[in-house]
C-alpha cells in the first residue's frame, strides 16, 4: 500500500533501459523504477511522465500488465515534452506519476468473443488489454483486430501485428488511409473492416481507442453490425494536467476524464459524443 | 483554562477592546491573522496587526460590472459585503511551488518541502465564503488523491466568520442556500451591531478551538435581546437580495447543452476570464516547468487557469472549445450542474462576484433566468 500513500502530486524517478524506435516519429521505452521495485497497473490505465525541467504529459501504458517487472509506454512526438521525451536515451531518467484512470475491462469480457479496434498510435493504450486477452485466449470466443494507419509507413507494432496475424486463434485486419505502390492491403478508414470481421455480435465486448471521429464512427458502425452499447467501450482523450481530479483540465460534461475515464461505457457517454465543443 | 462542556454555549459581546484583544491573542498563538483592509479602492484581505486596519465605515457597491467603495457614516468594520478576491488566494494560492529537484547520478531527486508556512486565521469570512471554503475542501479534501496543501492549510487556520447584517448589490446567497446566516465551519461567529449609540460585536464559538478562545477573552456574554436584534438584521438581509438563481433549471443546465442562449451569450462574453479569477469555487489550475540556466535545478509551479482561456482544452491538433459560446456553457455548467454529480452540491455560492466583475456585466442568475423561461426550449 506504500503506493497509495505517496502524494500524487510527486513524480518517481525511473530509469530508462531501452528505447525502441518503432515509426519515424513514434517510439517505445522500457522503463524501471530508480528506486527499486516493480510497477503494477491495469490494462488501459496511463501514466503522467515528466521530462527534467521541460513538462509533463499523460501517456498510456502500452506493456503487459502480467508483467510487472518494468513499465512501457509508447509515444508519438508531437509537441514540446515528447519531443524532449524522443531525443532521451537508455540510462537517461523520467519521471512518473500514476498509474491513474479506469482499465479495459478485460475480465468482465470473458465468455465473449472480443474486438479491437485501434486507429493510429490508439493500438499503443489497447496492447495491455490483447496481452492480457492472449495470456487467458481460452476464457474467450473469437479475438479480433481491427487496426486503421494513415499509411503503410505508419503502422504501429506492425511485426507484432504480423506474428498475431499468423496465429490460428486470432484474426487480425489492417487498413491505410493512403496506400502506396508497395501496399496491397484495405484502402480506407477502420469502421469499413468490421462488416468483414466474423464475431458474434450478440455477445461481443469492443474496445476502441483512437482520434475522437474515429471511435464515434467506429461505435457507430458497431452499433450497426449488432454490437450492444453496453459491450463498447471507448478511451476518451483530454488535455490533462494533473491525472487526479484536481486541476480541472480534462472535465467533459460532469466526468474527470482522468479519474472517470479514460475507458468509458459507450452507453454511459453517447449522449455527451454527440455535443459539439464539450 | 476552564473546561468548556458545549462550545456552542460559548458567547461574548465584544466591544473595539475585546476585538483587539481577540486579534492579539491570535497573533500571539501564531497566527498570521489576515482580515479585510481597503487598498487600491477596494477591500482586499490581508495581514492586519489590529481594529485599526480595518475598513472603517466603509461599505461597498455592486452591480453588473460596477465596484465602488463608499462612506457608510457610521463606524462599521464589516460594513462591506465580500471582497473582491476571497480567501481562496490563500487556501488555493494563485501560484504554487509543488515541487523542486535537482540533476543527480544521471537523473534527478525530487527534493524535500519546504517547511510549512505559518497557520493562518482569517477575519470576517462571510457565509458565502465559509460554504465556498467548505466546496473547495471536498474538491482538494479526497484522503487518496486530494492535495494535501490545502487539506493542511485548512486545518491549521482558525475562521472568524462575520454574518451579513445587510446584502451586498450583487449577492444572492439566500437562493443558493449558502446565507447570510453563518451555519457552520467556523471556530468564532460575530456579528456586528453598528448604531450611533454603541458598537459591539456578538461573538459565539463553533468548536473547542474558538470557546476555549472566546472565554480567554473575559468579555461579558451576549445578552439575549442583542443577539434577537441581530438575527433580525441578518434575516433583513436575506430578503433584501434582488436576485435569485433558478434552482431546478441551474442543477439540469447540462441538458440544455444546445440551448440558442449559448450563441447569445456568446456574442456577449469577452471570454477574459475573470468570472473564475474571482469566483470563490473555480480550482482550475494549469503547470509550468521551469529550468536555471545550467538546467541542474527544476521546479514545477502551479497556477490558476481558467476554461475561458484556449489552451485550457489544446490537444495536438487543435482545441476542444474553440468557440466562447462552448467555453462559457463550460463554466457555468460546470458550476451550477455537473457540480451536484461530481461534489454533491452547486459550485456557485452567489456570492455574486462573476457579476460585478464581469467587464460587460454578464449575471450568472439572467442567463439562467433565460433559459428556465424557456421551459425545455432548445
Ligand atoms: C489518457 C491519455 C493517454 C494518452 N496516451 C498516449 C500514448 O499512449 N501515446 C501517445 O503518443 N500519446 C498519448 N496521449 C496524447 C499525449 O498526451 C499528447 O500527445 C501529449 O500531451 C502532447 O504533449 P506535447 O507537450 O508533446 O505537445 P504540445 O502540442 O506541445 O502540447 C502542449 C500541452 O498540451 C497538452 N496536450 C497536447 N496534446 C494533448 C493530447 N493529445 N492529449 C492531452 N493533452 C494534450 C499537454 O498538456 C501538453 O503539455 C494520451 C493522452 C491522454 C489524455
Ligand atoms: S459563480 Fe459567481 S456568484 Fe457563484 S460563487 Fe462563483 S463568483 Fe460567486
Ligand atoms: S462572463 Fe464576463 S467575466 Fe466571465 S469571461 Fe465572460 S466577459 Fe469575462
Ligand atoms: S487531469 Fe487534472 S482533473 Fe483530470
Amino acid at each position: 500500500m506504500t503506493a497509495a500513500m505517496r502524494d500524487p502530486m510527486l513524480p518517481r524517478p525511473f530509469r530508462i533501459e531501452k528505447v525502441r524506435r518503432e515509426l519515424s516519429d513514434t517510439f517505445t521505452m522500457e522503463l524501471v523504477p530508480a528506486e527499486g521495485g516493480g510497477f503494477a497497473f491495469a490494462a488501459g490505465q496511463f501514466n503522467m511522465l515528466y521530462v527534467f525541467g521541460i513538462g509533463e504529459v499523460p501517456i498510456s501504458i502500452s506493456g503487459d500488465p502480467g508483467d510487472g517487472g518494468k513499465l512501457i509506454h509508447t509515444t508519438r512526438a508531437v509537441g514540446a515534452v515528447t519531443r524532449a521525451m524522443d531525443s532521451m536515451r537508455a540510462g537517461d531518467v523520467v519521471g512518473v506519476r500514476g498509474p491513474f484512470g479506469t482499465p479495459w475491462p478485460v475480465e468482465e469480457a470473458f465468455g465473449h468473443d472480443l474486438v479491437f479496434v485501434a486507429g493510429g498510435v490508439g493500438l499503443a493504450p489497447l496492447r495491455p488489454a490483447i496481452y492480457q486477452a492472449m495470456a487467458n485466449r481460452q476464457r474467450f470466443g473469437k479475438v479480433v483486430v481491427l487496426y486503421g494507419a494513415r499509411t503503410p509507413d505508419d503502422i504501429l507494432f506492425r511485426r507484432e501485428l504480423e506474428r498475431w496475424r499468423g496465429r490460428f486463434d486470432m484474426e487480425v485486419h489492417v487498413t491505410v488511409d493512403r496506400g502506396n505502390p508497395k501496399w496491397s492491403g484495405n484502402v480506407g478508414v477502420v469502421p469499413n473492416l468490421i462488416a468483414h470481421a466474423g464475431f458474434d455480435p450478440l455477445s461481443t465486448t469492443a474496445f476502441v481507442c483512437g482520434p475522437e471521429v474515429m471511435m464515434r464512427y467506429t461505435a457507430l458502425a458497431l452499433e450497426k453490425n449488432g454490437v450492444g452499447r453496453e459491450g463498447i467501450f471507448l478511451s476518451m482523450e483530454r488535455n490533462m494536467k494533473c491525472g487526479c481530479g484536481l486541476c480541472g483540465h480534462c472535465q467533459w460534461g460532469p466526468h474527470f476524464v482522468c479519474k472517470d475515464g479514460p475507458v468509458y461505457r459507450y452507453d454511459r457517454i453517447a449522449d455527451l459524443l454527440a455535443i459539439r465543443e464539450l | 483554562m476552564p473546561g468548556v462542556d458545549d462550545p456552542k454555549t460559548v458567547t461574548a459581546a465584544l466591544d473595539m477592546a475585546g476585538l483587539d484583544a481577540l486579534i492579539a491573542a491570535l497573533a500571539e498563538r501564531g497566527y498570521r491573522v489576515i482580515g479585510p483592509m481597503v487598498a487600491d479602492d477596494a477591500v482586499v484581505y490581508d495581514e492586519i496587526a489590529s481594529s485599526a486596519d480595518l475598513p472603517a465605515g466603509v461599505g461597498d457597491e455592486q452591480d453588473g460590472g460596477r465596484y465602488r467603495l463608499r462612506a457608510r457614516g457610521d463606524g462599521a468594520l464589516f460594513g462591506y459585503t465580500v471582497a473582491p478576491q476571497g480567501w481562496k488566494r490563500l487556501l488555493h494560492p494563485p501560484r504554487q511551488k509543488m515541487f523542486a529537484a535537482r540533476r543527480q547520478d544521471g537523473g534527478f531527486a525530487i527534493l524535500p518541502p519546504e517547511p510549512a508556512a505559518a497557520p493562518m486565521a482569517f477575519l470576517g469570512v462571510r457565509a458565502c465564503e465559509l460554504a465556498a471554503i467548505g466546496i473547495q475542501s471536498r474538491v482538494f479534501g479526497d484522503e487518496a488523491a486530494g492535495d494535501p496543501g490545502y487539506r493542511g492549510r485548512l486545518a491549521r487556520s482558525f475562521v472568524v466568520a462575520v454574518e451579513c447584517a445587510e446584502a451586498g448589490g450583487t449577492c444572492f446567497c439566500a437562493s443558493m442556500g449558502t446565507g447570510p446566516q453563518v451555519e457552520a465551519g467556523f471556530d468564532i461567529r460575530l456579528v456586528e451591531l453598528a448604531g450611533h449609540d454603541r458598537h459591539v460585536f456578538l461573538a459565539d464559538a463553533g468548536s473547542a478551538k474558538g470557546a476555549e478562545m472566546l472565554s480567554g477573552l473575559n468579555a461579558p456574554p451576549a445578552p439575549e435581546a442583542d443577539r434577537a436584534e441581530a438575527r433580525r438584521r441578518v434575516s433583513a438581509a436575506a430578503g433584501a437580495m434582488g436576485r435569485t438563481m433558478p434552482a431546478a433549471t441551474a442543477r439540469r443546465l447540462g441538458e440544455h447543452a444546445e440551448h440558442r442562449r449559448w450563441a447569445d451569450i456568446g456574442k456577449r462574453c469577452l471570454s477574459c476570464g475573470n468570472c473564475t479569477m474571482v469566483c470563490p469555487t473555480c480550482f482550475c489550475t494549469t503547470v509550468e516547468d521551469v529550468t536555471d540556466l545550467k538546467g541542474e535545478h527544476a521546479e514545477r509551479w502551479r497556477t490558476w487557469d481558467s476554461c475561458f482561456s484556449i489552451d485550457f482544452s489544446y490537444i495536438h491538433g487543435g482545441a476542444i472549445r474553440n468557440e466562447v459560446r462552448s467555453r462559457y456553457r463550460q463554466w457555468i455548467t460546470h458550476k451550477l450542474s455537473a457540480w451536484h454529480e461530481q461534489f454533491g452540491t452547486s459550485g456557485c455560492v452567489g456570492c455574486g462576484r462573476c457579476i460585478t466583475w464581469c467587464p460587460v456585466g454578464i449575471d450568472i442568475t439572467e442567463e439562467v433566468q433565460a433559459i428556465h423561461a424557456d421551459g425545455k426550449g432548445r
